[in-house]
């Protein structure tokens, strides 16, 4: 921006290595030192704020469609409000915060969001830990096998729970002949509380272990080659490698997906919405693996009570930060262990 | 770590300036589309009026659109259609609300008419003044359902969905019932517990593997359609726990799914189609509609297998109507149209095409009507049953949260007596859900 030449370095002397200026040594004129005070003052201007003009988009769009909404939605759940007049409030205070005490449904979804977070997250990062370690030696085609990992990542939910729903039907699904096929009775897949809960997981598991495997391969494939030869050359056994090298080496990784896992199993909303055999969001017949993203889908957009789904939104929001500082903690004591 | 947080600042950035780019991108296709409605149709001088529907409601397939366009060579028609009524009422809703982005004519399903007649009135035209429209020509439970308090009539009715009962004539036979419809009519004429009696009367016999009906969710459906009182008592109350008749529909429902009556399917479902394709049952609550239904999931093989009998009381299943919001663009072309196409020929010609069955009583005389068939139910003149159980259908009290305690009832009720529960605990869980449901 500031690139004119003639005011950029001073006029030197005979002898120096920028000519002189025009006109000789004449001390300027009043006018002149007006106008060159006037363009300094511009370009400070410039300097100091063009950056936050750079930035400004982001900052415009965040405030309209995030911050925005956060408080408008804190501001609705104050108030009894439906979605066919969102104009009309009524307030209630803290009214839509205190029943959630003792609302069944949402402490239901609660745990059923817990459940279905633990036994979709932790076999799902225990294989993709298996599945990187394996995909670290050296393979015929490997890249294949590495893009073919992110296949699932890339499907859409909507597409792949149609197939799961499909494959865990009761009465011709394909789990389930496979079952009888082997002497198991028909389990019914949606109606029973445990059955159902592992079928959305196993949706989870499917799509989101792959991606997990390439965050952990390329965490592995920074690991220095001396520390396993020299591991070898102390006669570590694979597994031993493993244990001793790979594992230390990966915690921040692990860790990392750990956050970012919990943080998804937390919002868990499509593939349960769409595993539901009502089409709705009630989670099944007896709310059985109705999550707390479905729940405030609910009551927001079936039942159209914005003001409780506000509530229940900001609750959310205040558990994510829990689960958040108690992750901090965690991993400060981890590292500090280290 | 630094760099990660890089990286992501760089893709924030980057996904603001893309957004910020397709918000522009948009503004400019949006301006070119609403500052020239007339140019933009690529006739000189001519008013596009725009559509907003919800599934096949079988207008363009019907040739409608062509033939009002040649009727009227000032007008060219467009249509805007969601597949899923649970994404176009929410939509719709929002649209009406904040007096934006709405359609020139915009359709509803009859279980939102209450909802929008109570909330939503004072944003739509009032139609029953409009040029063209005819209020006799309607059904009246059909008209009423559309008209406020004080006398507006906000949406015109489209189809409805008088039910029958229709039934598999080689299943009646096999397990030793009468087959044809007159004498079927006759096992459960006026009374839904001689329907469940016939029901047991079919078990004692039924072919291997098979049930009398297909759901407990349809079965409930055919009761509760025929009651003139379901969840809301004439002056608006909520009476869903109390009315009696809410309450024994249900436990004979329960009833029949304890004793094996009813499949344990979920209307609608994939594994529901199934049991269609498969002959599992033997007699389902059918409007007219239901009839394409069956035949698109059915295997050739059951062709002309099934019949049509009265059901034991007459009831109402599905239905749209058609409104124009004041703020459209074209509100009084739209008006024209929409009195047009739900005059009685064009529903007469609807039903032809698509099996929308007329809510204009007015076309019930039209050969159209009268000489319907179906492949499914070979000869059966089910025009004339139809137009029969239309005309029989009780003026029914609907409410704005119908569709919520239905479905509390059915999805959350009934279906839990065929896993097992007993009807004392399918009717607990079915009220605990509705009544959260409906609390404010």
């Amino acid at each position: 921006m500031s690139t004119r030449h003639d005011t950029a370095a001073p006029p030197e002397k005979e002898g120096g290595a920028a000519p002189a200026a025009r006109g000789g040594a004449a001390p300027p004129t009043e006018a002149e030192t007006r106008r060159r005070l006037r363009q300094s003052r511009r370009w400070q201007r410039d300097v100091r704020w063009s950056p936050y003009a750079f930035v400004s988009p982001f900052f415009v769009l965040f405030i309209a469609f995030g911050l925005f909404p956060l408080i408008y939605t804190g501001w609705a759940s104050l108030h009894t409000v439906e979605l066919t007049a969102p104009t009309d409030m009524d307030w209630v205070g803290l009214r839509n915060y205190t029943r959630i005490f003792d609302d069944d449904f949402f402490w239901n979804a609660a745990k059923n969001t817990l459940t279905i977070g633990i036994i979709s997250t932790v076999p799902q990062l225990l294989m993709a830990m298996g599945l990187a370690h394996i995909l670290n030696y050296k393979l015929r085609a490997s890249t294949f096998y590495r893009v073919a990992m992110l296949a699932p990542y890339a499907t859409s939910i909507a597409a792949a729970s149609l197939v799961f729903v499909l494959l865990f039907g009761r009465d011709y699904g394909m789990i389930n002949w496979a079952l009888d096929a082997v002497g198991i009775n028909p389990v019914d897949w949606q109606n029973d509380k445990w059955p159902s809960q592992i079928a959305v997981s196993s949706i989870i598991i499917w799509r989101w272990t792959g991606y997990n495997t390439l965050i952990y391969l390329a965490a592995m494939q920074a690991i220095p080659q001396d520390l396993y030869e020299s591991a070898a050359l102390d006669g570590a056994s694979r597994w031993q490698q493993f244990l001793h090298v790979t594992l230390p080496s990966l915690r921040p990784t692990i860790l990392f997906t750990v956050v970012v896992s919990t943080i998804g199993a937390s919002q868990v909303f499509g593939e349960p919405l769409l595993f539901d055999a009502n089409k709705g969001a009630s989670g099944g017949a007896e709310h059985q693996f109705q999550t707390l993203g479905l729940y405030l889908y609910e009551q927001g957009w079936i039942n159209q009570h914005l003001g409780r789904a506000s509530a229940i939104a900001w609750t959310m929001f205040l558990i994510l930060i829990i689960i958040g500082i108690v992750n901090y903690v965690i991993s400060r004591r981890l590292r500090a262990s280290s | 770590m630094r760099a990660r947080t890089r990286t992501a600042r760089q893709a924030v950035v980057l996904a603001a300036v893309a957004s910020l780019g397709a918000g522009l991108l948009a503004g400019c296709a949006d301006d070119g589309n609403s500052a020239s409605p007339s140019e933009s149709g690529g006739g000189g001088g001519k008013t596009t009026i725009t559509l907003g529907l919800f599934g096949t409601m079988g207008f363009k397939e019907a040739g409608l659109y062509t033939e009002y366009e040649k009727l009227n060579p000032k007008i060219k028609i467009a249509e805007n259609v969601i597949e899923r009524n649970e994404n176009y009422y929410p939509a719709l809703l929002n649209h009406l609300t904040t007096n934006s982005g709405l359609q020139d004519i915009q359709a509803v399903e009859v279980g939102n008419i209450a909802e929008i007649v109570s909330t939503q009135a004072d944003k739509l035209e009032d139609l029953s003044k409009a040029p063209g429209v005819d209020k006799s020509a309607f059904l009246d439970w059909k008209w009423a359902q559309a008209t406020t308090a004080d006398d507006k009539t906000i949406a015109l009715g489209t189809d409805v969905g008088p039910m029958a009962i229709c039934y598999r004539k080689d299943m009646f036979e096999a397990a030793g019932l009468p087959s044809d419809r007159d004498a079927v009519g006759k096992l459960w004429a006026g009374d839904w517990n001689k329907f469940v009696s016939v029901g047991q009367q079919y078990k004692a016999k039924a072919p291997k593997g098979t049930t009398f009906m297909d759901s407990p969710g349809g079965l409930l459906n055919a009761i509760l359609s025929s009651e003139k009182e379901k969840f809301y008592d004439s002056s608006g109350e909520i009476i869903y726990k109390t009315n009696p008749a809410i309450k024994a529909g249900f436990d004979l429902t329960a009833k029949a799914a304890k004793d094996g009556l009813v499949g344990a399917q979920t209307q609608f479902q994939a594994s529901w189609d199934t049991t269609i394709a498969n002959s599992k049952f033997a007699a389902m609550a059918c409007p007219p509609w239901m009839l394409g239904y069956i035949k698109g999931k059915s295997k050739p093989e059951s062709a002309g297998k099934w019949d049509v009998a009265v059901a034991p009381k007459s009831g109402n299943w599905g239905g749209s109507f058609l409104a124009v919001p004041k703020s459209a663009k074209h509100a009084k072309e739209a008006q024209a149209l929409a009195a047009w196409l739900t005059a009685p020929a064009q529903q007469a010609k609807l039903f032809a095409v698509q099996g929308s069955f007329p809510s204009a009583q007015a076309a019930y005389t039209s050969p159209e009507v009268t000489g319907a068939k179906n492949d499914m139910t070979g000869s059966a003149p089910i025009g004339e049953i139809f137009a029969e159980a239309a005309k029989s259908s009780p003026v029914q009290v609907i409410g704005p949260k119908d569709q919520i305690i239905q479905q509390g009832l059915t999805d959350n009720g009934v279906i839990l007596v065929t896993k097992g529960k007993s009807a004392k605990e399918a009717w607990e869980t079915a009220t605990k859900t509705i009544d959260n449901n409906l609390e404010k």
